[in-house]
């Protein structure tokens, strides 16, 4: 199994590294992508292997080290695995997803003269990715999750000859840098608390009890839980990685990468690693009512109010990408109301169905010459019917239409939440369920407008408008099975059935699951159950506000916007996130920054110590040399002097 | 009866002398080699009338010895000065500042 787990994690870092080559060389993209899609579809597939180990050969979990990076003062760093019910999933959906991007970028490259180099960082992102999710220890989680940091900008900076998308990489590395730190901080009280990173001896500490009642000083005076403390640090990081308010602000600017980077980084890699690192850390989050009653509340928020923004976007992948905001809001919350299964359910369906969206959203793009702003397009159902129909799945999933996958994993995080009882749960549930109606309300805002109503594109674009080509549609219905069906067949195991056995750990307490699977029965019925849900109309009421305002009668947002100005104003500049930033830590950053060049560089270093220094010997000197007359009788009066004063003292 | 403290208050009035003379004068090196000369002899003063009073002849001997010295430092000291003269064609002391920093 070692060898196993060894080979999927080594197979996408030796085809990053031969699709490197081949970029410095400038020749061979053959063997640049079919190295990149090879090692990717291997750790598919050997992610399968290791799947059906744990299920059905009796393997529990597989954890074992591999070498020892060093040992500090009796701290032992190991690099090894640790494979169970959760990791395993991970893996399986990261590298499916990862693979399909490969095999549609093949295609939606192919003129781009970086492909070679795109290869190389798309396999080690997939790479990172892996290792973040098969680490058994805090540090080798550490490693993969600035690895996903580090090529998510590589990949969103990919054409490094645009501004803006040099801007957004720049932005995109140091909001996490922000979430970053708080997750190295709460690597440390982890460490200084359990004097350990392996993650099953700080689970098993935390079990026994004695850690959680342990208090923290902080700040002189304020006594701290423990636990509390290093769940909220870890959140912390997890809103960088996871774009939940206010660390979201980089995850629409990296629209600027090419479309396949944003399907992985939304999808797959990434932004999934903060949800999959709370749901891997449940046993600590249990213990600390406090840390979870903020992911959900931060969850929930997220949900609400980046789903919002999604219906003022123009750009189809910045609609996209507020949905992705929206969803991991969703995902957050779940795991902040205790219902780890089904915020990783809801990351499995969401891995597919927005991949699906944006590789749809890139076939649009391609078909229509890069352009990007939905209201030049169209009526693209009749040039483009398999980007349309798999999008309209992919939709479908997303708003959680009864029978998609997206249905049954958001329902349920709903029901979860409703049944929550942290504080703040209710605002959390209305929140996420006022956000059902937003995500239907965009979702098919671009479903109509870009592929029904009126062809609004130049007629020489719509002169040659087809599908393209095999490799991008192939992925796009690889996708949209899983996107469709996969809830018909693994729903009732993850969420119900205890598919995840011990490697989630939930207080019976608070866990709301087994109470939704009283009137849960099967796929079937909670399907055919779900008009007899209030969700259900919110969600249909959604679909209808957008037919009836984008199709029916197009004049309608035009005189909303007119009526509700400073709303909109608001909901276009984001909430003035981007603005605060702007104004408090860039231009505040700048001022300190001039005021410590100026006042503490130039001034105290460089004035006062440095030539302040020189300066003062100079004038001493300056004095000291009067002495110095060179008349013999001078020296002879100071010899004089001197020898009376000494003569005198004694 | 001449005392020993009259002996030595001469010879601390020579020695005040040269003293002075070496401090305040400003015109001549020449004056300077005398002054130094004076301060010598106003030591040997010293050390004879303390032989005389102790009745120990190594004092007379040392100021043999230090006359010697003497001479052969105004010597030595007077060839400096001529080859000083040629050099700077003065020999005011307060001219010779050249040591000044």
């Amino acid at each position: 199994m070692q060898t196993v787990c060894i080979g999927i994690i080594l197979a996408p870092l030796l085809g990053a590294g031969i699709a490197g080559l081949c970029a410095l060389l400038e020749q061979g993209k053959k063997i640049a992508a079919l190295s990149a899609i090879g090692g990717v579809a291997l750790s598919f597939f050997l992610s399968l292997i290791l799947l059906k180990n744990l299920l059905w050969d009796g393997v529990e979990l597989h954890e074992g080290e591999l070498y020892t990076w060093g040992i500090v003062g009796g701290i032992q760093f190991q690099f090894g695995f640790l494979i169970d019910r959760l990791s395993a999933a991970m893996m399986v959906v990261v590298s499916f997803v990862s693979w399909m991007v490969h095999v549609y970028t093949l295609g939606y490259m192919k003129e781009d003269p970086g492909y070679s180099r795109f290869f190389s960082y798309t396999a080690l992102f997939t790479f990172f990715m892996l290792l973040l999710v098969s680490a058994n220890n805090f540090l080798q989680l550490f490693l993969g999750w600035e690895g996903v940091g580090l090529v998510s900008y590589l990949l969103i900076g990919f054409w490094y000859h645009r501004e803006s998308a040099n801007v957004a990489s720049m932005k995109a590395f140091l909001v996490n840098r922000v979430g970053d730190l708080g997750f190295l901080l709460g690597i440390g009280v982890i460490l200084l608390v359990f004097g350990t990173l392996n993650y099953q001896e700080i689970f098993e500490q935390a079990t026994r009890g004695d850690i959680a009642g342990q208090a923290l000083q902080l700040f002189q005076g304020h006594h701290w839980q423990a636990i509390t403390v290093i769940c909220i640090l870890l959140f912390i990081g997890a809103m960088g990685k996871s774009a939940q308010i206010p660390l979201h602000v980089w995850l629409p600017d990296s629209m600027e990468g090419p479309t396949p980077i944003s399907a992985l980084i939304h999808a797959a890699t990434m932004v999934t690693a903060g949800v999959f690192m709370v749901a891997r850390m449940s046993p600590l989050y249990e213990l600390s009512p406090v840390a979870s009653s903020v992911v959900l509340v931060v969850g929930a928020t997220t949900a609400l109010f980046m789903g919002i923004l999604g219906v003022v976007q123009q750009d189809i992948k910045r609609i996209i990408a507020y949905s992705t905001l929206s969803q991991l809001g969703y995902m957050m919350a779940s795991q902040g109301a205790s219902a780890y299964a089904a915020g990783i359910f809801h990351l499995f369906t969401h891995a597919f169905f927005k991949a699906l969206l944006f590789l749809g959203a890139g076939s649009v793009i391609i078909a229509l010459h890069h352009e990007q702003n939905i209201w030049k397009m169209g009526n693209l159902k009749r040039y483009l019917p398999i980007t349309y129909w798999t999008m309209l799945v992919g939709g479908l999933a997303l708003i959680g239409f009864p029978g998609f996958s997206g249905f049954y994993s958001k329902e349920i995080i709903i029901d979860a939440v409703r049944l929550s009882s942290l504080p703040g749960a209710s605002y959390a549930y209305w929140a996420l369920f006022i956000g059902v109606f937003f995500t239907a309300l965009y979702t098919f805002r671009l479903i109509f407008v870009v592929f029904h109503t009126h062809e609004r594109m130049d007629a020489s674009v719509r002169a040659h408008l087809t599908e393209p080509g095999a490799s991008v549609w192939i992925p796009l219905i690889m996708l949209a099975i899983p996107s469709l069906c996969i809830a018909w067949f693994v729903g009732d195991a993850l969420l119900f059935d205890g598919y995840f056995k011990n490697s989630i750990v939930v207080d019976p307490l608070h866990d709301a699951l087994p109470r939704i699977a009283h009137h849960y029965h099967s796929v079937m019925h909670f399907a055919l159950q779900a008009p007899m849900t209030p969700l259900f109309w919110v969600m249909t009421l959604g679909i209808f506000t957008a037919w009836f305002c984008y199709v029916k009668r197009p004049e309608i947002p035009g005189l909303i916007i007119r009526r509700v100005e400073g709303l909109h104003r608001v909901l276009l500049s984001k909430y003035g996130f981007d603005a605060f930033n702007q104004i408090v830590f860039a231009a505040g950053g700048r001022r300190l920054g001039h005021v410590l060049w100026q006042g503490g560089d130039q001034k105290i270093i460089d004035g006062f110590f440095v030539n302040g220094s020189a300066k003062s010997i100079q004038i001493l000197s300056g004095v000291v040399r009067q002495l110095q007359s060179g008349f013999l009788y001078h020296y002879a009066l100071a010899m004089l002097v001197g020898l009376l004063v000494f003569l005198l003292w004694m | 009866m001449i005392t020993l403290s009259n002996v030595l208050v001469v010879s601390t009035l020579l020695f005040g002398i040269s003293l002075a003379g070496i401090i305040l004068n400003r015109k001549n090196l020449i004056v300077l080699l005398m002054c130094l000369e004076l301060m010598l002899l106003a030591i040997n003063t010293n050390f004879i009338a303390f032989a005389h009073h102790y009745a120990d002849l190594a004092g007379q001997v040392i100021v043999f010895f230090v006359l010697t010295v003497a001479a052969a430092e105004s010597a030595i000291g007077l060839a400096l000065l001529v080859v000083f003269f040629r050099a700077r064609q003065t020999i005011r002391v307060d001219q010779l500042n050249s040591l000044k920093g």
